[in-house]
C-alpha cells in the first residue's frame, strides 16, 4: 500500500495508557514455531496501533503490548494469539472515545 | 477473608447495554452491580459517535437534559467516493432542528461516564478497575464471576453480560461461535480539532447544529464504510473495513485513513486541523446470522456482545441501550417466580423478536453475505457512478446522446446486462 501522511507512532503518543509494566503483556503467542512457519504474517499489517513487529535480526514476532487499544482484531485474525483483556484499570484509557 | 460479594444481578461492562440494564434494575430494586475493566465507565468504549435519543425513553427521566452531548444533528450527507470524485446525496430537515432532536453526536468516554452516575443515582454499584475472567458456574447455571481482584468471586442470581464485540464471557459461556472475519470491521477513528467558527462555516451550520457525511465507494479496495462527524470544537473521522477485505488486499488501519483524509471530498473539511486521539474499534458487522445465542441459564447477552448493529442504518448503541433495558425486564418478571433458568428468561428473547431490534437485524440478515460475495457492489458501480455524472456534467461539446451511449457502453463492458438486472434483483431482494 501507499505511503500517506501522519505516522501511527505520533498519534498514539496522543492517546492516554497505562501500561501495565508488572503485569506485562496482555498478549502472547500461543505458539512461536507457527509464526515462523506464517506466510501471510498479517498481524504485522492489520493492527491499527502496529503492536506487531518482527525483528529484523531473529526474525521473530514480537509485541509492543504498550500501544495496544485493545480492539481485538489480531484476536479475530490470528489463531495463534492468546488473547486477553489488560489487567482492570490498565492499557488504553480514551479520553474522547 | 472477606464475606461473600452477593448480589441479585452482575452486569459486565459499563457501556449503553450494561448501563441501561442497570439503571432499569436498580430503579426496580434490585441490587445490581456494573463491573468495568476501564478506569472509568466510557475509558475503553467507541463508537463513531451518533446516538439516537429515543431509545432513552423510560432509562433517564429526559434526555439529552445534562447529558455531554456535542451537536444534534440537522443534516445527513452520503457520498460514494471513487479516486478523486464523489456523487453524493443529502438530506437537512426543519424537523431535526425541532427537539426533541433525533440524534446527537457524542463523545463515549463522557457520555458512557454520564450514563454510569445516572446508575449510581438510581441505586446501582458501579465498580472500575475489573476484569471479569470467567463465569462461576453451579449445575449448569451461572452463579456468578470471576473477576481479577484478589477474592474477586462475585455472586449473583442472574449475569448480563454487556462487554462489548470481543464478549470474552460469551465465549467462556460457549454461547457463540467464533467470530468470523467477515463478521466484524476494524474501524479506526481520529478526533481532529477544529475552531468552532471553521466547523460552523464549513458544514453551513450554525450553534448546536451538526452535519453527519457516510461514504463508501470503490476509493477504497474493500468493503469500506467511512465517516465525518461534526463535534462543537472538532470532527470525528473514521474509516472500517470488513477485517477479510482487509486480511486479503493487506490493508494496514493507519494508512486508510491517511488515505481517506487525502480524498478532494474530505481534505478541504479538515484541513488545519489537529488530531487529539487515535482509536481503534471492532464493529460487529456480521448481522443476525451471527448473533450469538442471547440466553443461557441465569444469564443474558445484550448489545455488541450480542453482535446487534444494524450497519445500514448506523446504529448499534440505540440496540445495545434497547437490548440492555428488555435484559433488565426479562429479569424482573423472571425474579416474580425466583427462576432464572435459560427457559424463565426467554422473555428476552421474545421482547427483542416484538421490537425493532430483531426485526431489523432479520430484515437485513442477507446483506452481510450479499456485500462480501459480490464485489461489483461496492467497487464498481461506486466508480460507474461517478464516470457517469462526470460524463454528463462536464461540457466538452459531445451530444448529450453520444455520453448516454458510452455510459451504457461502459456498463455492459464493466458489468454486463443480466449482471446489472440480477444485482439489482438481489438488493431490492435484501434491502426492501
Amino acid at each position: 500500500m501507499e505511503e500517506y501522511g501522519m505516522k501511527v507512532e505520533d498519534k498514539l503518543y496522543l492517546n492516554g495508557y497505562k501500561t501495565d509494566e508488572a503485569g506485562g503483556s496482555h498478549l502472547v503467542i500461543k505458539d512461536v514455531s507457527v509464526c515462523e512457519s506464517c506466510e501471510l504474517k498479517q498481524c504485522l499489517y492489520i493492527c491499527a496501533c502496529s503492536v506487531y513487529e518482527q525483528n529484523e535480526n531473529t526474525g521473530r514476532i514480537e509485541i509492543n503490548y504498550e500501544a495496544c487499544v485493545e480492539c481485538g482484531t489480531c484476536r479475530i485474525a490470528c489463531d495463534n494469539i492468546d488473547w486477553n483483556y489488560p489487567r482492570g484499570g490498565f492499557g488504553i484509557a480514551y479520553k474522547f472515545g | 477473608m472477606s464475606s461473600k460479594l452477593e448480589y441479585d444481578v452482575i452486569v459486565v461492562g459499563a457501556g449503553p447495554a450494561g448501563l441501561s440494564a442497570a439503571i432499569v434494575l436498580a430503579k426496580a430494586g434490585v441490587k445490581v452491580i456494573v463491573l468495568e475493566r476501564g478506569k472509568f465507565p466510557g475509558s475503553k468504549n467507541v463508537m463513531g459517535g451518533v446516538f439516537y435519543s429515543d431509545c432513552m425513553k423510560g432509562i433517564v427521566d429526559e434526555f439529552p437534559g445534562k447529558a455531554p452531548v456535542e451537536r444534534h444533528v440537522i443534516e445527513q450527507r452520503m457520498w460514494i467516493l471513487d479516486d478523486g470524485s464523489s456523487v453524493g446525496f443529502n438530506h437537512r430537515n426543519d424537523l431535526f432542528n425541532k427537539k426533541p432532536y433525533n440524534c446527537h453526536t457524542v463523545f463515549r468516554a463522557k457520555l458512557d461516564r454520564w450514563l454510569a452516575a445516572e446508575a449510581e443515582k438510581a441505586g446501582a454499584l458501579i465498580i472500575n478497575n475489573t476484569v471479569v475472567r470467567a463465569p462461576l458456574m453451579e449445575n449448569g447455571k451461572v452463579i456468578g464471576v470471576k473477576t481479577d481482584r484478589p477474592d474477586g468471586d462475585v455472586f449473583a442470581n442472574c449475569v448480563i453480560a454487556t462487554d462489548g464485540v470481543n464478549s470474552l464471557f460469551a465465549k467462556a459461556m460457549g454461547l457463540r461461535k467464533k467470530i468470523k472475519q467477515d463478521a466484524v470491521a476494524i474501524a479506526v477513528k481520529e478526533v481532529i480539532g477544529l475552531d468552532e467558527e471553521v466547523i460552523n462555516n464549513r458544514f453551513n451550520i450554525t450553534g448546536e447544529e451538526g452535519v453527519t457525511i457516510e461514504m463508501t465507494g470503490s476509493y477504497f479496495s474493500g468493503e469500506t464504510m467511512a465517516f465525518l462527524y461534526t463535534n462543537k470544537k472538532s470532527v470525528s473521522l473514521g474509516v472500517g473495513m470488513v477485517l477479510k477485505d482487509v486480511i486479503e488486499n493487506k490493508i494496514n488501519p493507519n494508512d486508510l485513513i491517511e488515505k481517506l483524509k487525502k480524498h478532494p471530498s474530505v481534505a478541504p473539511l479538515i484541513a488545519g486541523g489537529e488530531t487529539k486521539e487515535f482509536l481503534a474499534h471492532l464493529i460487529p458487522e456480521g448481522g443476525y446470522k451471527e448473533m450469538p445465542k442471547l440466553v443461557g441459564n441465569g444469564v443474558m447477552i445484550a448489545g455488541d456482545a450480542a453482535m446487534m448493529v444494524d450497519a445500514i442504518h448506523r446504529e448499534g448503541s440505540n440496540l445495545a441501550i434497547t437490548s440492555g433495558k428488555f435484559a433488565a425486564e426479562a429479569y424482573l418478571e423472571a425474579a416474580k417466580n425466583g427462576d432464572f433458568s435459560e427457559k424463565a428468561l426467554l422473555p428476552y428473547v421474545k421482547k427483542l423478536q416484538d421490537s425493532f431490534v430483531l426485526k431489523d437485524l432479520k430484515k437485513y440478515k442477507g446483506v452481510p453475505e450479499l456485500l462480501q460475495t459480490n464485489k461489483r457492489l461496492l467497487l464498481k458501480y461506486p466508480k460507474l457512478l461517478n464516470q457517469a455524472a462526470f460524463e454528463m456534467l462536464n461540457v466538452d461539446g459531445v451530444p448529450v446522446k453520444d455520453k448516454e451511449k458510452l455510459i451504457w457502453k461502459t456498463v455492459k463492458k464493466e458489468i454486463g446486462i443480466g449482471n446489472l438486472v440480477k444485482d439489482l434483483f438481489k438488493l431490492w431482494r435484501n434491502m426492501a
